[in-house]
């Protein structure tokens, strides 16, 4: 186990190297006069070649890529443009406020789409399972704007439940906050119930079919024992890998999200930062969603080797 | 193969017409069986007539919308009545006339983008799969760092580096989901690359290049194919939420995601109608698509 994670981590190391290298080519590389697109076509030279100057865009661009290197490796990537602050203290109470909603709607989002899933599976073929199966092709293939913006209408202004907008006053107790952020949880669990149910699904079907199953049942095991035992465990390890790469996504979702319910999170950030061009905030918003992803995506591989042994091999010389 | 001027002696007999494999025919018959099975399917023949509906406003534009979407001024935000049956945005534009004419840039931008991404995905896919070794393990890294962002964020950081447009937007999505093409075609190339046909064309000397062009590839159009349908739908989704984000397709267009984008407000005044009528033409659009794709992946398992 001990090498099967030092493999893993190395691994996770190389790949967050190359996104940064990949954000270096198109913040850097690409771009021929960075301080002209941020300051437009009227702006006088003065004004671009300061920016420049900031930038440090007229430095070698071997120069540049170890500059952000170094940024990325200790997470300090200078003042933002627009808030003159430290970009870190920008981007972390907005992380915060951005995992709260994250974390209410995978809450809300797995018990239901797991559940779907099993009942799915074990009614295979049947109009209960046909359901399942379309409303989640349906429910996922929608963008989060779009549903974000059906239910806000529909909960929030017609039935009048939910409050429209997503941020509680700063007084609000914590249930109060959570009604606020309750209607964009509800449009994440529109987008990520499908494709949770329906990898929960294939992987409980598959493993029904399994020899093992059959064996199980046959030396005459109860149901229960046998779904928890033996199908379960290996039914959900396609699952944990979903959630781990959705939860990185999830945060790509929140972008629309929190604009339509004007939530100041890290999506509204990374998104007002690429409008105003705010080179070292967006930069360091896009490496951070990578972070993010790298660690859920490293917690659900070692998850998985921990549920299943066979997995630690993958890989390796055996 | 061609007889002509060599000596019939030499190659034997002529096989007699009979009993001679015809590939064509066969392959025929097989293409007019799936179509017949998809016919069957209700989700096929639903999608597909969405699609053709959404189609036939792109093509058409202002010729077949009611009034103009873009210069006809009338009372602004009148809800939907029978002079116009989704009401009036903002601007007093009839909302119908626009949810028809935003379907035009959308469907050029998203199956362009697909193409590109399947044609450079393939290539990709099949050196990885046909070489292995360190190519593939260089390239795998590279595709693993670019899945490991969110398309829409790096899309983002594209768009805002070199400016909107809609070449850039269109290569921006392209680039993008070239990557998870060339995961899938990979794949299907390590299967295909195992098969006695591969070997036995590689044991005629054949070169690399031919041997992945024109053994394997014929091989894989059909993952090629499902992947192209699964992309579009994916491509509808990415650029209408670029649009949204005002880093896909620009104003003046009617395009869904930007009309979106500019009235989502006035829902929380009970304003619903130039916002609903989009979305739920984006909706239609991308459960279109996506039930094509799933249809025709099943008929070609089966």
């Amino acid at each position: 186990m001990t090498r099967y994670i030092v493999r893993r981590v190395a691994l996770s190391a190389v790949t967050l190297f190359l996104l940064v290298t990949i954000v270096f080519v198109i913040v850097n590389v690409l771009p021929d006069d960075p301080g002209r697109r941020i300051a437009g076509p009227f702006a006088p030279q003065e004004t671009v070649d300061a920016l420049n100057e900031r930038l440090g865009a007229n430095d070698p661009l071997l120069d540049q890529y170890g500059r952000l290197l170094k940024n990325a490796v200790t997470f300090d990537f200078g003042e933002s443009f627009k808030f003159g602050q430290p970009v870190k203290e920008v981007l972390f109470p907005a992380l915060a406020r951005s995992a709260k909603l994250v974390v209410l709607g995978l809450v809300l989002t797995l018990p239901i789409s797991i559940a779907a899933g099993i009942f799915a599976a074990r009614r295979r073929n049947t109009l209960a399972d046909r359901s399942v199966v379309t409303l989640g092709l349906a429910s996922s293939s929608i963008p989060e704007f779009v549903s974000g913006v059906t239910l806000q209408f529909l909960i929030g202004v017609q039935l009048g439940w939910l409050p429209v907008l997503a941020l509680a006053p700063s007084d609000a107790g914590f249930f109060a906050e959570l009604e606020y952020l309750l209607l964009p949880a509800l449009a994440l669990v529109a987008v990520y119930f499908g494709y949770i149910a329906r990898i929960t699904r294939a992987g409980t079907i598959s493993a029904l079919d399994a020899d093992y199953t059959r064996t199980a049942v046959m030396k005459g095991l109860t149901r229960r024992r046998v779904m928890t035992r033996h199908v379960m465990r290996n039914a959900l390890q396609p699952t944990v890998a979903v959630i781990g790469t959705q939860i990185g996504y999830l945060f790509s979702g929140l972008i629309a999200l929190e604009l339509i319910f004007n939530y100041p999170g890290l999506g509204s950030l990374i998104v007002n930062a690429a409008s105003d061009k705010d080179f070292p905030l967006l930069t360091a918003g896009v490496i951070l969603v990578g972070i993010i992803y790298m660690l859920t995506t490293l917690t659900a591989d070692l998850v998985i080797a921990w549920m299943n042994p066979r997995a630690r091999l993958v890989g390796e010389r055996v | 193969m061609s007889v002509g001027s060599v000596d019939p002696q030499v190659l034997g007999p002529e096989p007699a017409a009979g009993p001679v494999f015809d590939a064509r025919g066969e392959r025929r018959l097989a293409s007019r069986e799936r179509l017949r099975l998809l016919l069957r399917r209700p989700g096929f023949i639903v999608g597909s007539l969405i699609l053709l509906f959404w189609l036939t406003c792109a093509v058409g534009g202002d010729n077949i919308t009611p009034l103009d979407p873009l210069n006809d001024f009338d009372v602004s935000l009148q809800p939907p009545s029978a002079d116009h049956l989704f009401g009036t945005d903002q601007l007093g534009r009839d909302v119908l006339s626009r949810v028809m004419a935003g379907a035009r840039d959308v469907l050029i931008a998203a199956p362009i983008a697909a193409v590109l991404s399947v044609a450079m995905g393939a290539m990709l896919g099949t050196i990885m799969g046909y070489y292995r070794g360190w190519v593939d393990e260089v390239l795998s890294r590279i595709i693993e760092a670019f899945l490991s962002i969110p398309v829409v964020l790096i899309a983002l950081l594209i768009v805002s580096a070199l400016g909107a447009s809609g070449v850039i937007v269109i290569g921006t999505v392209a680039v993008l989901f070239t990557p998870i093409v060339a995961r899938t075609v990979r794949a299907a190339t390590l299967a295909e690359a195992q098969l006695d046909y591969v070997t036995a064309a590689r044991l005629r000397g054949e070169s690399g290049l031919f041997v992945m062009t024109r053994e394997i590839l014929p091989n894989v159009s059909g993952t090629l194919i499902v992947e192209f349908t699964v992309r579009v739908g994916y491509a509808v989704f990415t650029i209408s939420t670029l649009s949204f984000l005002g880093a896909g397709i620009q104003p003046p267009s009617p395009d869904w995601g930007l009309t979106i984008s500019d009235t989502y407000r006035l829902i929380q005044a009970s304003f619903w109608w130039p916002t609903l009528f989009p979305a739920l033409a984006i909706a239609s659009l991308v459960i279109a698509t996506n039930l094509v794709a799933d249809s025709i992946d099943t008929v070609r398992q089966a």
